[in-house]
């Protein structure tokens, strides 16, 4: 078996070093909230549904609350309050609000008490749900068996949510395990959700939850089929991240992109914001049983993989105390790293396998997650064939949990259904073939795959402590991650960030806290 | 055979050999097989071999096949319109810049509107660029200014006027529903009301991008992809120098 032996002391002082910086930033989780935090609990609390203008309701409300600067306890007091007032359903006082007939800030105030009753009979309406939600998931995987190591992931893109669920049952029966619907390019710096089954986007398709529950439906129609559990993913990132997780868990999605930093680096995305919106988003997913995935293939799709392969360690290990302090468990974390060497390097192989097998050995039993080669995919699909297949040896020689399948067609368009196919064909075939082959061989003594494995967690560990001593955000700020630049108050949605009142309550935040023993 | 004219070779000249691979609404069977054969029979095509037959399920089958084609291509009359500017490398454009220009030029770029990719800009811009081909930004007398993803026309245009631009850069790497030609379009018209156009060298690139295709959009220069920084910087300087030996 391909084994590493990775320096204990080196581990240790790694992990160390990412715990301080994330333990550094408490005070943002525990005196601050935002936009998007307060309409995921209007969400949870049962708004739904959008304006004829297309303006969601949990925006509606949020932002009647912002303006009137009535925010700062959360939206769940003003709302509960209203409830117990008009007693109408929390939806009917959206919809209300939107044609102002209501104004959250001039009805009569209730007693603290009866806020917390209705608060508590809400939140405990909506939790059940959920942890139905995710002992439904439980069952169908004890029924149906545990998901193959790795996994087959293949994403679907058309822009059409009917069309996206032909091609996903398509994947599905072809042996994808598996679905992620991509996002509409641009979608991450909506300040909102959309509403509804949407048949156009660019890219990829909406994230709305009725857009999630659709494909759900038609997995679990393949999953019954096929007896084989189809999960399905979406993306718990951009501005809108606790929303996304919080619909996710309402219509049992299985996966979501929810990396801690990617915001701020790769969307530039206000820190606080994001690192804010990340806590309280993993929080959800991790009360919903939703395995959260990272995205450090970024670190090399923008800068040399080898050179900077120190960045994808050090972010893994920064996402994994990110994740800890929200009640993640370690085997929900799909942390995140790439196959992006230089083909033309000599032994670029020999590297991936270093790389791969140090992700593997640094989070033991964690579903890692495993991108293909993307960089280097030019327009020659049969080159591009080729290096997937080598991707493919790489992820099943080193266990890697789940697999994202490359496409032959990278860097022209967005998968066509043979392109998916013959990716499909592709993995299966290389894992059958060497299904035990691992089982017959070994590193040798002093290889220079160990070596390199080690050499890349001492300068992940230099890299971290160095973080450690200088700060997450002045870090961000001088461009040591991922060499951009991003200052503490600078990019997109920071004025959906405030500090919250002396009374601020959230009910879900409260009792997921409990409930994962946070 | 004559040398002009042009047909596809597979293992002899002239044999007109293609490969072929697609998707149809058809089973796997037969019939499937026969619907594909009559369709490439009616794009003209004949000894037709299909050598590969995959389910694609869901009512979907991936054929792979051999044809051959009569159509050819008189070599004289091939026409195609690309940047024509020699192309120098990074320690050549700076020298030509001293000698040329005698200041530094101003780049703005970005990925506009909805485009959230950044790899081709990115490329072409920073310091590090791509394969070992340095970006603009590492250039001693090129001021680059990358403002990166999802960047409004407005935004990138008023930009270009504040720091009063010599070019703009535009990627565009997301081409569904053909979205890159609305943005280019929409830019370049902005530009026009806005009085920019005249006043700096607009050049657009990205996989689906041609010389031919930012010519007609109304760009200065279109590259495609594999191109490199130095390419982008030969083309904006000799154009740049040309431009003022114009006018004095």
């Amino acid at each position: 078996m391909l084994k590493l032996e990775l320096d204990p002391e080196m581990q240790h002082r790694a992990r160390k070093a990412a715990t301080s910086i994330v333990d550094s930033l408490k005070w943002l989780f525990e005196e601050y909230s935002s936009v998007t935090i307060e309409r995921t609990v209007l969400r949870l609390l049962g708004i739904n549904g959008a304006t004829e203008e297309g303006t969601p309701y949990p925006n509606v409300v949020c932002d009647h609350l912002q303006q009137r600067n009535a925010l700062l306890r959360g939206a769940a007091i003003p709302l509960a309050n209203a409830i117990i007032y008009t007693g109408m359903t929390a939806q009917q006082i959206a919809e209300e609000v939107a044609i102002g007939n209501l104004d959250l800030t001039k009805t009569p105030v209730s007693s603290p008490n009866e806020i917390y009753q209705v608060l508590d009979k809400l939140s405990d309406k909506m939790l059940i749900h959920i942890t139905k939600q995710r002992e439904t998931r439980e069952q169908l995987l004890q029924t149906y068996g545990p998901r193959r190591i790795p996994a087959i992931y293949v994403i679907v893109a058309t822009g059409n949510i009917y069309e996206d669920v032909v091609q996903a049952k398509a994947a599905a029966y072809e042996g994808a395990d598996i679905i992620a619907v991509i996002r509409s390019t641009a979608q991450s710096l909506l300040d909102y959700v959309p509403y509804g089954a949407t048949t156009e986007g660019f890219g990829g398709t909406y994230a709305t939850q009725e857009n999630f529950r659709i494909m759900r439906a038609a997995l679990d129609e393949v999953a019954a089929s096929e007896k084989r559990y189809i999960g399905l993913t979406n993306y718990s990132s951009g501005l809108c991240m606790p929303e996304i997780a919080a619909m996710g868990a309402m219509e049992r999605l299985d996966y979501m992109l929810n990396d801690a930093m990617y915001g701020i680096l790769f969307r530039d995305i206000n820190p606080k914001r994001t690192l804010l919106d990340q806590y309280y988003s993993r929080m959800i997913n991790a009360y919903a049983g939703i395995e959260i995935q990272t995205g450090e293939d970024n670190y090399l799709t923008t800068s040399d993989a080898i050179e900077k392969a120190y960045t994808v360690t050090a972010s893994q290990l920064l996402n994994e105390q990110f994740a800890l302090l929200s009640g993640v468990k370690p085997e929900k974390m799909g942390l995140g790293h790439a196959f992006e060497i230089d083909p033309d390097l000599e032994d670029s192989f020999t590297y991936e396998l270093a790389h791969a097998l140090l992700t593997r050995e640094l989070f033991p039993g964690y579903p890692v997650k495993y991108m293909p080669p993307t960089k280097f995919a030019s327009g020659n699909i049969f080159k591009t064939y080729l290096m997937d297949a080598m991707f493919n040896f790489a992820g099943k020689l080193t266990h890697q949990g789940v697999q994202l399948l490359g496409m032959l067609t990278e860097a022209i368009h967005t998968p066509h259904l043979s392109d998916r196919s013959l990716a499909i064909e592709n993995a299966l075939y290389v894992f059958n073939a060497i299904k035990s082959l691992d089982e017959n061989i070994a590193l040798v003594p002093d290889s220079f795959i160990n070596k390199r494995a080690n050499q890349v967690l001492k300068e992940a560990t230099d890299f971290l402590e160095r973080v450690e001593k200088e700060g997450l955000f002045r870090a961000l700020e001088k461009g040591e991650f991922a060499d951009i630049k991003r200052p503490e108050n600078g990019g997109k949605g920071l004025n959906g960030v405030f500090h919250k009142d002396y009374e601020y309550f959230n009910p879900f935040l409260e009792k997921m806290k409990k409930e994962l023993g946070l | 055979m004559k040398h002009n004219i042009i047909l596809p070779y597979g293992d002899k000249s002239g044999d007109g050999k293609v490969q072929l691979s697609f998707t149809l609404p058809v089973p796997p069977d037969d019939w499937g097989k026969e619907a594909a054969k009559q369709l490439l029979k009616q794009m003209g095509f004949e000894g037709i071999i299909i050598c590969g037959v995959r389910d694609l399920h869901e009512g979907f089958t991936h054929f792979i096949a051999y044809a051959v084609t009569h159509c050819s291509i008189d070599a004289s009359k091939i026409k195609v319109k690309k940047v024509e500017t020699p192309i120098m490398e990074m320690e050549e454009v700076d020298e030509f810049i001293r000698e040329n220009i005698g200041r530094k030029i101003t780049v703005v770029g970005a990925c506009i509107e909805s485009d959230a990719h950044t790899v081709g800009i990115d490329a072409i811009m920073n310091m590090k660029g791509y394969n070992h081909r340095y970006g603009l930004e590492r250039y001693k007398w090129f001021n680059a200014i990358n403002l990166g993803a999802q960047v409004p026309c407005e935004e990138l245009l008023h930009r270009a006027r504040e720091e009063n631009a010599d070019a703009v850069l535009v990627s565009q790497v997301v081409t569904q529903n053909n979205i890159h030609i609305h943005n280019l379009t929409r830019l370049i018209e902005l530009a026009e009301t806005e009085k920019l156009r005249d006043k700096m060298l607009f050049i657009c690139g990205g996989p689906k991008i041609s010389h031919e295709l930012a010519i007609e959009l109304g760009y200065d220069a279109g590259f495609g992809s594999g191109t490199y920084a130095n390419e982008v910087a030969s083309y904006i300087v000799v154009t740049l120098a040309k431009k003022l030996a114009q006018k004095s």
